[in-house]
């Protein structure tokens, strides 16, 4: 059958250039930062350049999960601070309580998932009242910034594994993983399911509740790898650390490719928003514009991004 | 039960009531821990912070209204650019009054403009084209911010301070504001407008109304609302600052669900943001006078928003 056969082939084309727009930015900025600072493209120029890449590729990876269900997490930035505080306070002496507590927050983040099934509640309202109380955590586990931060931690971040960067490293194992769980297992074709055709889900048997706690358990587990990373960048605690994570997740992923509705995510696609945000300040800096400008750039890209994906849909 | 029925209807067309019954509640318990003393004054206070939030949250909520696919995200950094600009350019003087408002005016029309293009012009989604503009107009201020003075003129300073009768003379002009809001979404062909796009837009299509034109004019009253919010947060603080602006994102749309307003657009309640605005900072009032430290204040405010909202049905009366 023609259309059977033709129809995938296009699918897979309308894909690939969601992601290449954003490789394409990426790309770009690399060249002029190489150009501008030749040194940034040895191995520690690489190192410090993405280093700050880390936790919010995983934050990135977190709000996709949460966006692959067509909702949206605003409560992301202050669940990485959270994580943070504990961390700083618990994870050195009692790891056990430390270790703990993070599961009770990856199922605090599934139940979230769950409440707003059952109660087909707007996600964006019940994020928003979770972010203060993940805030109002955060302070009272640790009222002043501070804490002590496990050596094993703050090494963890700094390793040197041959030939390729840390970051980089990370970065292609989170997005193949990423890939492989939303792209080519038959669970991520439920998962994304529920934020495109949730009707016809439920008809073939599978459960949206199972399937809405999974994606919010899953964005849990992220924001917590993002916390600890957070943590061993910084080496210590701030209840406030994370606030930025919020909006430059949402970025990193509809920069990659993803859409607010209709469970279309790239996890491919987000790792390489992610690092589009974080360049945009090293830019500046080589470009020896004031920092003060980073959000203005960052805000230009997403319009630069966002607009040429539309003019390139209204082509098609 | 004959009885019954209507009045559930009428507190189903009425949600606010709830936000009112709500802020009246948490006053009663605060006025009780003190031993009745200070009433007035706590009433006095809360309707002068209030109506920072329900400056914005009017704005949040006529977006919120034509449809769950429109937010404005841009609100706070349209209040600092526009508290910073205008500061500037009074310069702490009464001869830079009027051309104070009127840049702090700009910077709202503006933004609602740039909003308007990048959502209907360009298609971004409403999200990420608020959350864009809000990016650039902060880094913005923050670039200003680093040569200006930021000081309110005395005149402003003194009006926003000012009272009448023991009522906030702020407080009572926005009160004034929000019931001509009411009677625009209640009684005009726009107000009219702006619901039914929210209800269903195809209907509202067919029905020749002429959606690009309420969106639009849905933007720019958010924005020119924003900047004003802006304005008189710088004056009233005594300057702007960096910070001043943080916490009306995210209070900005709790004030607009809590008070009874419908995320999902087609529902406005202009009275249950003032009646929310109310409660919110009574509530933070009430945990401050019972001793009680900001972590507990914030997990209970975060526990409060998805409560309510998981006891409102959001999705019946849209």
């Amino acid at each position: 059958m023609p259309t059977a056969a033709g129809e995938p082939s296009a699918r897979r084309r309308r894909l690939d250039t969601r992601v290449m727009l954003p490789a394409l930015a990426l790309a770009l900025m690399l060249g002029v930062i190489f150009l501008l600072q030749p040194r940034a493209m040895s191995y520690n120029g690489l190192r410090l350049l993405l280093g700050l890449g880390l936790p919010l590729m995983f934050a990135a990876m977190a709000q996709l999960c949460v966006i692959a269900a067509s909702d949206i997490d605003f409560g992301l930035g202050t669940f990485i601070g959270l994580v943070n505080c504990v961390a700083a306070k618990y994870l050195g002496g009692s790891p056990l309580l430390a270790t703990s507590i993070f599961v009770g927050l990856v199922l605090a983040y599934a139940g979230m998932g769950a409440f707003i099934q059952l109660r087909r509640l707007p996600s964006i309202v019940v994020t928003l009242g979770a972010s203060f109380v993940w805030l109002g955590l955060a302070v009272l586990v640790l009222p002043s910034p501070g804490g002590e931060v496990p050596a094993w931690l703050t090494q963890l971040v700094r390793l040197h594994p041959p030939f390729v960067p840390l970051p980089i490293v990370v970065a292609v194992l989170l997005a193949l993983f990423g890939h492989w769980l939303f792209m080519r297992t038959s669970y991520g074709v439920v998962l994304r399911g529920i934020g495109s055709t949730p009707a016809s889900l439920q008809r073939a048997g599978w459960s949206l509740l199972a399937a809405r706690s999974t994606l919010f358990g899953l964005a849990g587990v992220f924001g917590v790898i993002a916390g600890l990373l957070v943590t061993g960048l910084n080496t210590s605690g701030d209840a406030t650390i994370g606030a930025a994570y919020t909006l430059l997740s949402v970025a990193a992923v509809i920069i990659g490719g993803g859409e607010f509705v209709g469970g279309v995510v790239s996890p491919v696609g987000a790792v390489i928003g992610a690092f589009i945000m974080l360049l945009t300040g090293a830019l500046l800096s080589f470009m020896n514009v004031s920092t003060d400008w980073q959000l203005s750039v960052q805000g230009a890209i997403l319009i630069l991004v966002l607009g040429t994906r539309v003019l390139q849909r209204r082509q098609t | 039960m004959m009885r019954a029925v209507p009045s559930r209807r009428w507190m189903d067309a009425n949600r606010w009531v709830w936000s009112f019954i709500a802020a009246a509640l948490v006053w009663s318990l605060t006025i009780a821990s003190v031993a009745g003393r200070g009433a007035g004054a706590t009433l006095g206070t809360a309707l002068g912070f209030a109506t920072f939030y329900a400056i914005v949250g009017v704005g949040q909520m006529l977006v919120v209204s034509t449809g769950g696919i429109y937010i404005d995200l841009s609100i706070p950094s349209v209040m600092m650019l526009a508290g910073y600009l205008s500061m500037g350019t009074m310069g702490a003087r009464d001869a830079g009054l009027l051309p104070g408002i009127a840049v702090a005016l700009a910077v709202g029309l503006a933004a609602g403009v740039v909003n308007v293009v990048l959502i209907r012009g360009a298609r971004i989604p409403s999200m990420i084209a608020t959350l864009a503009s809000g990016f650039i107009m902060q880094s913005m201020t923050i670039a200003y911010s680093r040569h200006s003075t930021a000081k309110p003129a005395p005149m402003l300073l003194d009006f926003s301070l000012s009272h009448v009768l023991g009522v906030p003379t702020l407080a009572l002009t926005f009160i004034v504001l929000t019931v001509g809001v009411g009677f625009v979404l209640a009684r005009t062909t726009f107000g009219r407008s702006v619901l039914a796009v929210g209800q269903n837009a195809r209907a509202a299509y067919l029905a020749g109304i002429p959606i690009p034109r309420t969106i639009a004019a849905v933007y720019i009253i958010s924005g020119i609302l924003a900047s004003v919010a802006g304005l008189l947060l710088a004056a009233y603080s005594g300057g702007a600052s960096l910070n001043m602006s943080e916490d009306f994102l995210l209070m900005s749309i709790a004030v607009v669900v809590l008070g009874g307003t419908s995320i999902s657009g087609g529902r406005a309640m202009v009275a249950g943001v003032w009646g929310a605005s109310l409660f919110l900072y009574l509530l933070v009032n009430m945990l401050n006078v019972l001793g009680v430290g900001a972590g507990v204040r914030y997990v209970v405010t975060g526990i409060i928003i998805i409560v309510v909202l998981a006891l409102s049905d959001q999705h019946e009366g849209a």
